[in-house]
């Protein structure tokens, strides 16, 4: 695997994951849809304050047990979308306006290579500005590891992890798709 | 204790109606903290969250921070999180386990029974004149364990829980016990925090049985996001109360729930659809209930709020909300999430998995909610919005007393429950000696029985 093999798959990737954002913003929500792996997984645990030394085993809630602020699937975003669309879900009813940036992008893991990329872990951060109806607004920053995979000449999102850098949720709610 | 405000013209029971002031003066937020966080029962935690000795959760009543702790004896305390010399938080980790709170401001330190243990050089700077004994941390004098539920109230003269909750208990009892009918048994499996831009008592009074809400959740009605909505079924929860009599009922201490009276001969209605292993875990659950409670089993829990500022949800999903003032427009919201400890992991996974997608601020049906208490609270702090006060003429007089079930029982949608809230409210803020906040005072609804 080459260094050029890298930058090209690093640039691929970023521009999926631009793209990716862009659908999001334009509210093309059903494309966006179409961009989820049918065994996705989508997981924003919640962080907790804990003592130095507890960080990896306590501070974030865990996918898979409990309760996250989001630990859902391709199903549940589906209907997501669904609430959004009937123009009665009164919580993104007038739509917010939403930009998402993002940045930092890493690539963590790719295989089985560069040249030939089918599955890659990719690293980014996320700064989500959402603003609704008059004067509401929020800025959701984070960490993102999101898995893709190969899907023809783009590629479909296997999981997404989104460490939301909040413990007490500062915002009303979590109405917006990450 | 008196108050300066005109409660009294702001608050009109009898006409049906009520200032807006309430919801959005400083004046109130700062009465409310002083006479009614100080004196009420309040939910701490519960005990699944502190099983073992020296575990302890940071908790909240009202505005401030508390600390639930089971000390290395086993006894469990609710203490202020404000040390005694200058008033550092001592604790500010969420939960875990200790044998002492070290403050990190200079380092006093106390045992988790909240006894004043460690003074850095205290013979050479406070010897024969600091009492230790005198400085522990500041305790609630009042403090209730209930099937796993912890509550504790700030008034050393408050009556005791069960009197406080009065007949309010049948239903918190649908909310604790295992689905089976078996006492308590109930586990936390998790903690929503947020911040609402909304007044505290938006939120208690749409659980107090505000039913006539249901229109704002229609888009999840219409796409289903309930525990059956993957075999296609609409709706937000399963129909588990078919033909069962809707009943709002409300409790002279202020508590008010909308609950279920089943008639006599119910039967389970199929629930969790696609899961046939959870679908015959409450099936079995349902028999057993029936037979361990007999004619209580006929109460179905919805919704409730408990006075001041518990809520519930009993079934579909589960658990106790918390509303904590802020500010008179600020407030932030916990909600614990309960499963019944012993349940096989399949259910809880499904519960969980529900639960998320229908409450707080990620969840599809209560999202709804705080946009409305959002906007409600924003479009009510006016000069003009606020010299008209909010209708509250539903069903007025629609209730019977004691029937079915105990309370002042409506079978229609009431404003009922809110209206007895806001009588409650108004006694605490005029200062009212316990006999009549818990109603039993009440010439007036003595006269009327
Ligand atoms: S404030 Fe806690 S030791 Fe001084
Ligand atoms: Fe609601």
């Amino acid at each position: 695997m080459s260094r050029f093999d890298r930058l090209a798959l690093k640039q691929e990737i970023e521009d999926f994951l631009y793209m990716e954002a862009d659908l999001l913003d334009q509210r093309e929500f059903l494309k966006w849809l179409d961009l989820l792996a049918d065994d996705l997984i989508y997981f924003m645990p919640i962080r907790r304050n804990v003592k130095f030394g507890q960080h990896a085993e306590k501070e974030n809630t865990k996918q898979g047990e409990g309760i996250s602020w989001f630990d859902e699937d391709k199903w549940t975003l589906g209907k997501r979308v669904e609430q959004i669309l009937t123009g009665v879900h009164y919580a993104e009813e007038p739509l917010s306006r939403v930009t998402h940036m993002v940045s930092n992008v890493r690539l963590l893991e790719v295989s089985p290579s560069a040249d030939d990329a089918q599955d890659v872990v990719v690293g980014c951060r996320f700064l989500i500005y959402q603003n609704r109806v008059e004067y509401e607004s929020n800025t959701f920053i984070g960490r993102r590891i999101d898995t893709l995979r190969r899907n023809g000449d783009s590629w479909l999102i296997a999981r997404r992890e989104l460490i939301l850098e909040q413990n007490v949720l500062l915002a009303k709610n979590l109405s917006i798709l990450f | 204790m008196t108050t300066k405000l005109p409660i009294d013209r702001m608050i009109d029971t009898k006409n049906g109606t009520i200032s807006r002031e309430i919801f959005v003066s400083p004046e109130f937020h700062r009465e409310e903290l002083e006479k009614l966080f100080t004196r009420a029962w309040l939910f701490i935690g519960h005990e699944s969250q502190i099983p073992n000795p020296g575990d302890f959760f940071v908790s909240r009543m009202g505005e401030e921070s508390v600390i639930l702790c089971r000390d290395t004896k086993g006894a469990v305390h609710v203490f202020l999180n404000s040390c005694r010399h200058r008033g550092m938080k001592v604790c500010r980790y969420e939960s875990g386990n200790t044998s002492l709170f070290v403050c990190p401001y200079h380092s006093w330190s106390y045992t988790t029974d909240g006894k004043l243990q460690g003074v850095p050089l205290y013979r050479v700077l406070y010897e024969g004149q600091l009492d230790r004994n005198e400085w522990s941390l500041i305790e609630t004098p009042k403090l209730h364990i209930y099937k796993g539920t912890v509550w504790a109230s700030w008034d050393a003269e408050a009556p005791d829980f069960m009197t406080y909750l009065g007949d309010a208990v049948d239903h918190l009892d649908q909310v604790l016990d295992c689905r089976d009918g078996r006492p308590g048994g109930s586990e936390v499996i998790g903690i929503h925090k947020w911040i609402l831009p909304t007044n505290w008592k938006f939120a208690a009074e749409n659980f107090l049985g505000d039913t006539y809400h249901n229109p704002s959740h229609r888009s999840v009605d219409m796409i289903g996001i309930g525990p059956s909505a993957r075999a296609g079924q609409t709706g937000r929860r399963d129909n588990e109360y078919n033909k069962g009599q809707h009943v709002w009922a409300s409790f002279p201490a202020g508590h008010g729930v909308h609950s279920v009276w089943m008639p006599e001969d119910f039967e389970y209605q199929p629930s969790y659809a696609q899961y046939p292993l959870v679908d015959e875990y409450f099936r079995h659950c349902f028999e057993e209930r029936k037979k361990r409670l007999g004619d209580k089993a006929r109460i179905m829990p919805f919704t409730g709020n408990l006075f001041p500022n518990t809520s519930y949800h009993g079934r579909q999903p589960r658990g106790l909300c918390v509303w904590h003032p802020h500010s008179a427009t600020e407030t932030e919201a916990w909600r614990f999430f309960l499963v019944d400890a012993d349940a096989p992991a399949e259910v809880k996974d499904v519960l969980r998995r529900f639960y998320m997608r229908y409450s707080g601020p990620a969840g599809m049906t209560e999202q709804d909610d705080m946009e409305n208490w959002l906007y409600a609270t924003k479009a009510s702090t006016g000069t003009i919005a606020r010299r008209y006060p909010f209708n509250y003429q539903q069903s007025m007089g629609a209730y019977k007393h004691n029937d079915p079930i105990p309370g002042d029982v409506s079978t229609q949608i009431t404003e009922q429950n809110a209206r007895n809230y806001y009588d409650v409210y108004a006694k605490y803020l005029k200062g009212d000696g316990w006999a009549s906040l818990l109603g039993t005072g009440d010439a007036v609804r003595a006269a009327a029985e």
